[in-house]
Formats: C-alpha cells, sequence, structure tokens
C-alpha cells in the first residue's frame, strides 16, 4: 500500500486530482453522449430532468449508506424500511381522515412520523450492531426480513393505498417543482449538499471515516466508536424516510412489492462512486454521480433498441463490477 | 573466505540497485550481496532505505534500475514467489500468518503435502512438529495461530521458511518482540542455519545484538550504501556512529528534578489484567514502568485512560477522584496514551499524515466545520517540533518509517495539550538517531512540568529515563524504585515476582 501512496507525494496538479472521484464522473459523462447519440431527445431538459427525479430515491438512500459503509457497517434493510415506513404512513393518515378534516395536517403528520419511523429504525439497527455486538450484515439481513414480512402483514398480502383527497394535497412533494426544478430533485441536492458537507468538513464524518478505517485506531484516539456507528445508522435511516416521504406521493400506496432490491441500487451507487466497500473512505460526489450513472442505463436502455430493456440488470452488473475493477488498476498503477 | 571475490562466492548479490516511487529515489545505487554460511548485519536509521533494499531484493518490489545477481547470474524477481522459488524469503516484522488458521496449516501454506488430489495432512503435521521441534518451539502444530505468544508466531514464520529450503532469509527485526531467552534460542538457530550454509540478513536496531550475531555489516543512510565492514571487532558505539554520521555523546538526556506536586495518585485499581496496582506521579517527573510481558502495565493503563474501565480502587487527579468511562473522559482531564502497538491501534495506516495528526484533537479544529488552513498550520509546526520528516502530509501514515511514525503519534497526542503523557515502548522498532530524539522529547516535556509514564521493556531505557521506577509482576505493583535501587538487578528480582514491597 505504502507504494502506491507514495507518489502522492508529487507536487504537480495532476497529482492532487481526486482519481477515484474522477471515474464515476467520466463515467457519467461518457453515458451522457452515448446517450445523445443514440437518440436525439435524449439531452432535451424533460428527459434530464426525468432521469434526475428518477435517481432521487436511490440517491438519498445511497447518500446515507455512504455514511454506513465508509464507517465500515453495511445497510441491507433500507428497501423494506422503506416499504415498511410508507405502509405505516399510509395507514396513519387514512385513519386520521376521521378524525379531522384539516388534510394539510393529516400530511404534516403523516410525513413527520415518517421520519419518526424511518431514524427509529436505523437507530435499531446501529444498537443491535452495537450493543448487541452482531455483525452489521446479520442485523439488517434479519431487519429486512421483519420490515417486510410486515408491511406484507398490514397490508393483507395486497395495497395499502392512500386516500383519494389526503393524495391531492400530498401529490405536489413529488410531482411539484420550484423554479421548474422538481421537488425530489431539490430534496436530493439538499440531502447531498448536506450529506457531503457533514462527511467532508465536520469532526464527525472524519470519525465515520476513521470508525472505519481502524476501530482500534478510533477507539485509541477518544472516538466513541459506538455512538458514531449508530449515528451512521441514523443518518441511513433518516435518508430513508426522506426518500419515501417522497415515494408515497408518487403511487399513492404500498405493498409487499414497494422497495424491493432498493437496498442493492443504493450500495451498488455507493461502490460505483469510488466509496470503499470495507470502510474507512466514503465519497457523496461520487455516490450521486454512481445514482445517476445507475438511472441512466435504464434510461438510455428504454430509448434505444440496441439492447434489451430486460438486461437493464446484467448492464448495471457490468458496470458496477468494472467501475470498482478500474477504480483498484488505477489504484495500483504505479 | 576471501573477503575481495565478492560477486562469485554470493548467494544473492544486488548491484546498484535503485529504486524511485514517482519522481522520488529512495535507493540510490545499492550494493548489497549475501553469502553462504554468513550473517550479514544491514544497518541503518529509520528512512535509510533498509527496508525498501531487502523489498527489492526479495521480489516485494522491482527496482527501477540495477542487477540482482543469483549464484552469479542474473534474475528479475517478478513477485514473492519467484524470489521464494530461489530459496530466498523474508521474514518480516509484522508477521505474514494466517492467524485464523493452525501452525501447519500455515507452515505449508501454497505448497501443501498431498496424496492424489487429497491433503496429506498426517505428513504435514509430522513434518511441522519436526521443523518446531528443531527450533525449540513447542507450540502445538495444531494451535490456532491467533493463539500463540508472539514469540511462537517467529518461530511458525521461520518453520515456514526451513519447509521452504531457504538459501538466503532476511529477519527484519526478528527479536523487537523477543525476550532475552527467546532471542538466545532464535539466535542458536541462527548459528545453526549458518553452519548449514545458509546466508542470513539481520537487520535489527539493537546494536548489541548485532555485534554478537553478524560476520559483515553493511550501513546504509539517506537511501545510499555507506560501507561493508567485517563485523570482527566492531562496538555498538561504532555501528551508531556509521549510521548516524555522527558521534553520538549523550544518550539519554539529562533531567531537572521533579515538582513536589502531585499530578495523579492511584490506590488500590483492580481492572481486567491488574490484580491492585498503586503509584503516584509528581508534575516533571518521569515514571518508569518495568515489567515482563503480561505484568499488567498495559492493562493498567488502558484502564487509566478508560479504555477499559476499573472495577474499583480510586484515581485522583489533583484533588478530584476520577473514573473514566472512556477516552474521550480521560483526554478532557488531560491525559494521553501512546499505544504500543502504532499500527495497529495508533494511527490510520491507510489515511494521510494530517488526517492522523488531527484525529485525537479534532474537536479544535472543527467549529463545527474543520477549519483545513488551521489544521495544516498545526501539522506543519508540530512537524517541525517533532522533526517528522516526510515528503509531503499527503502521504498515507503506512508509508512512514517507525521512527516517523511514532513521531506522528506523538505530535497527534501531544496536539491535545495533555498534562499527563503515557507513552507505552516509546522506542520499539526505532533506530538509535530517532530514539535519541524521543528521549530528547519525554525529557522536554517533563521539563515542563507534565507527568510523562514510560512504559517499557528495555531495561537500559527505563534505568535511563526516569525518575522512578514503577515495577510490576503479575498483576501487581511489586514495588517503586527510586535513586541506586534503580539497576537491572533490583528491577529484575521485583518484575519477576521474588520480592515485593506490597502486602499481598
Amino acid at each position: 500500500m505504502s507504494e502506491t501512496t507514495a507518489q502522492g507525494a508529487e507536487q504537480s496538479k495532476w497529482a492532487r486530482i481526486d482519481w477515484k472521484m474522477l471515474g464515476p464522473v467520466a463515467a457519467l459523462v461518457a453515458l451522457l453522449i452515448l446517450g445523445s447519440f443514440l437518440n436525439e431527445n435524449f439531452l432535451s431538459a424533460g428527459n434530464l430532468l426525468n432521469i434526475l427525479t428518477r435517481s432521487a430515491f436511490i440517491g438519498i438512500i445511497a447518500i446515507g449508506a455512504t455514511f454506513v459503509i465508509s464507517s465500515g457497517g453495511i445497510d441491507l434493510s433500507v428497501g423494506s424500511m422503506a416499504a415498511f415506513t410508507a405502509g405505516v404512513m399510509i395507514m396513519l393518515m387514512n385513519w386520521m381522515l376521521g378524525m379531522t378534516d384539516m388534510i394539510w395536517l393529516i400530511v404534516m403528520v403523516g410525513v413527520l412520523a415518517g421520519a419518526f419511523i424511518g431514524t427509529t429504525a436505523g437507530w435499531i439497527n446501529g444498537i443491535l450492531i452495537t450493543r448487541g455486538g452482531i455483525e452489521a450484515f446479520i442485523v439488517t439481513l434479519g431487519t429486512m426480513g421483519i420490515y417486510r414480512s410486515l408491511v406484507t402483514y398490514l397490508a393483507d398480502g395486497g395495497t395499502l393505498s392512500l386516500d383519494r383527497e389526503v393524495r391531492a394535497l400530498y401529490r405536489p412533494v413529488y410531482y411539484g417543482d420550484v423554479l421548474g426544478l422538481p421537488i425530489p430533485v431539490l430534496l436530493f441536492a439538499l440531502a447531498a449538499v448536506i450529506g457531503w458537507v457533514v462527511l467532508n468538513n465536520t469532526a464527525f464524518g472524519r470519525h465515520v471515516q476513521s470508525v472505519g478505517a481502524n476501530e482500534d485506531v478510533a477507539r485509541y484516539s477518544a472516538i466513541n466508536t459506538n455512538r458514531i456507528k449508530v449515528y451512521a445508522f441514523m443518518i441511513q435511516g433518516a435518508c430513508v424516510a426522506l426518500a419515501t416521504i417522497v415515494y408515497v406521493p408518487r403511487l399513492g400506496s404500498a405493498s409487499a412489492t414497494t422497495g424491493v432490491l432498493w437496498e442493492l441500487e443504493a450500495i451498488a451507487a455507493v461502490i460505483i462512486g469510488g466509496t470503499l466497500l470495507k470502510g474507512g473512505y466514503g465519497r457523496i460526489g461520487g455516490t450521486i454521480a454512481g445514482a445517476l450513472i445507475l438511472t441512466l442505463i435504464g434510461n438510455i436502455l428504454n430509448l434505444t433498441d440496441l439492447i434489451s430493456n430486460y438486461l437493464n440488470g446484467a448492464v448495471q452488473g457490468v458496470i458496477i463490477i468494472a467501475a470498482v475493477f478500474l477504480q483498484r488498476g488505477l489504484g495500483r498503477k504505479s | 573466505m576471501a573477503k575481495q571475490d565478492g560477486q562469485p562466492s554470493a548467494l544473492l548479490a544486488g548491484v546498484q540497485i535503485r529504486k524511485s516511487y514517482g519522481p522520488v529515489e529512495v535507493l540510490h545505487g545499492v550494493d548489497f550481496d549475501v553469502r553462504p554460511g554468513e550473517v550479514h548485519a544491514l544497518l541503518g536509521e529509520n528512512g535509510a532505505g533498509k527496508s525498501t533494499l531487502v523489498k527489492a531484493l526479495s521480489g516485494l518490489v522491482t527496482p527501477t534500475d540495477g542487477q540482482i545477481l543469483v549464484d552469479g547470474s542474473q534474475v528479475s524477481f517478478k513477485s514473492v514467489a519467484d524470489a521464494e522459488d530461489a530459496g530466498i524469503i523474508l521474514i518480516h516484522q509484522e508477521f505474514n500468518l494466517a492467524e485464523l488458521r493452525t501452525v501447519e496449516e500455515n507452515i505449508f501454506l501454497g505448497r501443501e503435502r498431498r496424496r492424489g488430489p487429497f491433503l496429506d495432512k498426517a505428513a504435514m503435521r509430522t513434518e511441522a512438529r519436526a521443523l518446531l521441534d528443531q527450533l525449540n518451539c513447542s507450540a502445538p502444530a495444531t494451535a490456532q495461530v491467533a493463539s500463540l505468544a508472539v514469540a511462537d508466531k517467529q518461530m511458525v514464520e521461520i518453520a515456514k521458511a526451513m519447509s521452504r529450503q531457504a538459501r538466503v532469509l532476511f529477519l527484519d527485526e526478528p527479536t523487537a518482540v523477543l525476550t532475552k531467552a527467546e532471542t538466545a534460542s532464535l539466535f542458536a538457530l541462527v548459528r545453526r542455519l549458518k553452519a548449514e550454509g545458509v546466508g542470513i540478513v539481520f537487520i535489527s536496531h539493537k546494536l548489541d545484538e548485532v555485534a554478537e550475531i553478524a560476520d559483515r555489516i553493511t550501513v546504509l543512510r539517506d537511501g545510499a550504501w555507506v560501507t561493508t565492514v567485517d563485523a570482527q571487532g566492531v562496538t555498538p558505539d561504532d555501528m551508531a556512529r556509521m549510521m548516524v554520521g555522527r558521534e553520538l555523546s549523550d544518550f539519554y538526556p539529562d533531567m531537572p528534578e521533579p515538582l513536589p506536586d502531585a499530578l495523579l495518585e492511584v490506590d488500590s485499581v483492580v481492572a481486567p489484567g491488574v490484580r491492585r496496582a498503586s503509584f503516584n506521579l509528581h508534575k516533571g517527573e518521569v515514571l518508569g514502568f518495568a515489567g515482563l510481558q503480561g505484568a499488567g502495565r498495559t492493562a493498567l493503563m488502558e484502564a487509566l485512560i478508560g479504555l477499559h474501565p476499573k472495577q474499583s480502587g480510586t484515581v485522583k487527579l489533583g484533588e478530584a477522584a476520577q473514573h473514566f468511562h472512556s477516552v474521550a473522559q480521560s483526554k478532557a482531564a488531560r491525559i494521553a496514551y501512546l499505544t504500543k502497538d502504532r499500527k495497529g491501534k495508533g494511527l490510520l495506516l491507510g489515511n494521510d499524515l494530517i488526517w492522523n495528526f488531527s484525529l485525537f484533537a479534532l474537536d479544535k479544529f472543527a467549529k463545527p466545520f474543520i477549519d483545513r488552513k488551521a489544521e495544516r498550520r498545526a501539522y506543519e509546526a508540530a512537524a517541525q517540533s517533532v522533526d517528522l520528516r516526510a515528503a509531503s502530509p499527503k502521504l498515507t501514515a503506512g508509508s512512514l518509517s517507525g521512527g516517523n511514525q511514532q513521531k506522528l503519534l506523538l505530535a497527534k497526542v501531544l496536539e491535545a495539550d495533555p498534562q499527563i503523557i503515557i507513552i507505552d515502548e516509546p522506542t520499539r522498532g526505532i533506530d538509535v538517531g530517532a530514539k535519541a530524539q524521543i528521549y530528547g522529547f519525554i525529557a522536554d516535556l517533563a521539563a515542563q512540568g507534565r507527568g510523562v509514564i514510560v512504559l517499557s521493556s528495555e531495561l537500559p531505557e527505563v534505568i535511563g529515563l526516569s525518575h522512578r521506577v514503577v515495577v510490576m509482576h503479575d498483576g501487581h505493583v511489586t514495588g517503586c524504585l527510586s535513586g541506586p535501587d534503580i539497576n537491572e538487578e533490583t528491577i529484575m528480582r521485583y518484575a519477576s515476582g521474588l520480592v515485593s514491597d506490597q502486602a499481598a
């Protein structure tokens, strides 16, 4: 390892460029160019905003996942956590309809409940991992199953639908825009900026990455490693909550299939973005690029007949493996 | 053996070896050879290029320029496996063992004995046992490596090398973690291998050991070859002079007397690994802690700083009794501990120097956003005051030499401005030049009125530095020595539990 890093001593501008960050951005640009060649509508504002909006759910969740993964953890439960949160939000809002006429209040309570449920679910994961001393993989594998089956139970195997009246008022959170920018995109951007600042410019962010790099060193450096880990999972939970709050008005329903495989897409976005799966090194900017790349692939396949849309997952898989391969290669080359 | 015949008789020779990392050349055309049946010591300060030379000769890195000759003919190692096939084996300072596998599995790792498609476990076990017996190593061949003592792990490494028919054996700081008795049996083994015609390259900072075992000595300084001499008649002082290139006048600095004010009072503390310990520390005092491995010195300090909270007893800082549950609390009370395990617990080896430097006192720079300029300025000031020599603060901590790593760790801890500094093995794996500097820093800290606790397995160090010496045995403090009582013999009597001042 020391060999590769010794070259970092180079004073030139090239050496200061973060190649791990540049890789995903370059891939993103390449995909945009490819897309524009394949279809003239690709670069239209409408399509680009569509891509951004579609990236928002996974993107927001992946921002949280960047914290968890760079702290050395992993969260497999985010998809079912989102489904469960959506289910409870919908049931709560429907139930409140019988109690008050103030629809805006119902939506407010629903949103706050969503934020609370997500963050609490993240806290539970964190506590089980730190206090229980169980690996994150195992804990979140367990909670993944629990939340998924809870939402199936609550929906009685079917679909929970939000009342029409409530949904009408709640609708703009997904479909609305400010100055032409869709609200999900704005929230995505906001989460990204906050996430970036927290991870890169605060003591907490440094501590997160230090815990992921070597927990012993962190502990000897007066860092409360358990607290840092719990906070990272709570951030993940809060991000899931935010994504769910944006998601609920989109379809106005939740079922056993809501959010299936979101955890893998979020982890994929994080990894494509250059964050190390083993922890110690997180890149929010890369994660955003990773989330956009995943959506772009689907979009490009939709717009062309070159490759069947059914192969979306296969192309994504190739991109994930290639991204990591290239990052490792760049890091190792002398 | 004629001295001037050079290459023809050498098992392994490096001719004009150069190595650059990026634009920085770290090895400037070094000649080095190993003859059959000799112990060739390789000496040099931290960063002198020893490790790089060893890596180049053992296939771990490829030299930028120069030739490597095996039995007089040129070779190029593309990997460690290539070098091992030629019988050239490097035993790392940090062991290269699969901790969770057994001793025998490790010995035969990569070249398992087979019968048909299946492993021949019986043959491997017998062979492993025979190798371990040869080394006077009592570790069972079926034991998990993680469960072994450090000395036994070393023996397993050597057994592994022997099973590979080593012709040239590089021993990098092999005795750093060994006791005197273990070192003696290692040396007996080295002599036996020597008699069998194996060429041994011995890298150590313990110069008395070099004087004892080496046949020839090569000295590197700043990446360049300085001299190769016959070891006969070369004293440790001579070696130190050749390495540093200057006289080492007084190794241990003069220290002012401590002040009467008590900084820390520890009374009857019981903690994991500590049965009962009492001692006190004054302002301006260097308090040595001596004892055998596992005597509870490190455990006591880790309890003091709240890493493993004490179970009973009292700790008083000045007037106030304290009970720390976390390192953050002891840090706030201005106590800092430098671990002896720099690589495992002290530094983030993959992170850069500034990141490591500010980690302990990060709150100073984060209000709430990290002020990178202030951080960088503080790093530069600190690097200068501890004479941390690194080409760039963007280097990783793992790329530093042992001495520079220790200086970085010291700078990191001092940034929090502690009043009590506990240093565990301050000079383990560090060359003489940096050693003298570290001693100087310890003296400076005491002179500033801070209290310094030094835990060390090297008695001359404890004796040379300390105002008083606390000795531990089997989890108990057995004595607190001062004045003329601070000598090797007395310390050993207390450390081995032969005498104890403390009522049981």
